[in-house]
């Protein structure tokens, strides 16, 4: 996948898979904006069992509280969360 | 199916504002992890503990988990027998009854 | 060679010892034994995290109050910028936002209890705590209202979760009436949880 640009709708990826996973329940299946790009960093999926050198991209992805808690009352606030490339596909 | 810390967003109760000392423990605890990076890296403590089961994730403490999640991967990575901890644990207990 | 005694009289010294407590001396003394770690790393690693205090946050943010250039570099690269006040962030990635009158920030690991120990110490125990975790990214609103914090309808609150490498630290509003105070007398308005996001900064007060 390249690089997803600041502003690019993103929804995160709504699966379970097994071990040791940095992508909150919260956020699973829900759509949000790229903030940035964090950098290019190990695999936290791998690490977890002791390999290094799985590279991935990290963003920041911008969520509106009202969309992760459709829910509750409705606010202009914001949650940010950082997000693995291989937990985003375009929204 | 969610793993017992992944509780962002949940209802949960009040929150306890004060500041609690840290026990002195806690800090030789701490001083464990940092120094010991290279054999157990920060995800695989993570993972051990996300492995912990509810009960035991919700009735310990931060740093009562971690230290449980490192004896663990030192276990598993040979680092530590089970043997050396019951008998070091005895030691220690025993010095404790002689103070 | 016990590390019990190595270490000077601390107040829990005289209590029994928990089943933790006990596993970890126990852990301590057999790693010191095994050499995979030396008593005096040990030593030194328990300084380090005891020196280690909100008051070195609260520096970076006087000086980023006071020295915009200084501001812009901490903004725009954490890291770098921290790096030049000779301090180590070590494997994480510092992100630094400012309060703004549009946007309050505050911070949060849902998932665990990531926290910019660098630039603040330990974490508080309501940060590790299953209900601040929980419940910040839920009802952000009520639970700064918990801390006695309560934020105008027409200003966005945005909770930072810090889900991977990255540690963030929060610059607050600078207070009315310091203008031309020094480094030093405007890290005394600034609290840890200021940093976090959980208050605001202090009033300044008349005495200087």
């Amino acid at each position: 996948m390249n690089a997803l640009a600041p502003g690019t709708r993103v929804r995160v990826l709504n699966v379970v898979v097994p071990g040791h996973v940095r992508t909150p329940f919260y956020v699973r299946g829900k759509d949000g904006v790229v903030a940035g790009i964090v950098g290019e960093f190990d695999n936290p999926e791998e690490l977890a069992w002791g390999r290094t050198g799985d590279r991935r991209r990290l963003y920041r992805v911008r969520f509106l509280h009202r969309d992760l808690f459709p829910q509750l009352p409705a606010t202009g606030d914001e949650v940010d969360v950082e997000i693995f490339e291989h937990w985003l596909e375009h929204a | 199916m969610k793993s017992p810390h992944d509780i962002g967003g949940d209802p949960a109760g009040p929150i306890d504002t004060a500041d609690h000392e840290k026990a002195f423990w806690e800090h030789r605890a701490d001083a464990i992890r940092n120094l010991t990076r290279h054999v157990a890296r920060t995800d695989e403590t993570r993972r051990v503990q996300e492995s912990l089961g509810r009960e035991l994730y919700d009735q310990l403490g931060y740093t009562e988990r971690q230290i449980t999640a490192m004896v663990q991967l030192f276990l598993e990575k040979g680092i530590l027998t089970t043997a050396e901890l019951a008998a070091k644990i005895a030691e220690i207990e025993a010095r404790e009854r002689a103070e | 060679m016990s590390t019990t005694h190595d270490h000077p009289e601390h107040p829990d010294h005289h209590l029994p010892m928990t089943y933790h407590e006990k596993l970890t001396t126990a852990v301590l003394e057999l790693l010191i034994e095994k050499k995979i770690i030396s008593a005096d790393a040990v030593r030194r690693e328990i300084e380090a995290i005891e020196g280690r205090t909100p008051q070195i946050g609260a520096g970076v943010v006087a000086k980023a109050w006071t020295d915009p250039a200084f501001k812009a570099r901490l903004l725009a690269d954490g890291n770098a910028a921290t790096a030049e006040l000779g301090l180590d962030m070590g494997d994480s990635n510092l992100v630094v936002v400012e309060n703004t009158p549009q946007v309050h920030n505050v911070v949060v690991c849902t998932l665990c209890s990531c926290y910019p120990r660098a630039l603040l110490g330990l974490p508080p125990s309501w940060y590790k705590s299953r209900a601040y975790r929980a419940r910040i990214v839920r009802e952000p609103r009520a639970v700064l209202a918990e801390f006695g914090l309560r934020i105008p309808d027409d200003v966005t609150v945005r909770v930072l979760d810090s889900t991977a490498v990255t540690r963030y630290l929060v610059i607050p509003l600078r207070p009315n009436g310091t203008e031309g105070w020094n480094e030093e007398q405007l890290a005394t308005l600034l609290s840890r949880d200021a940093m976090v996001g959980t208050a605001v900064a202090r009033e300044a007060t008349v005495a200087r």
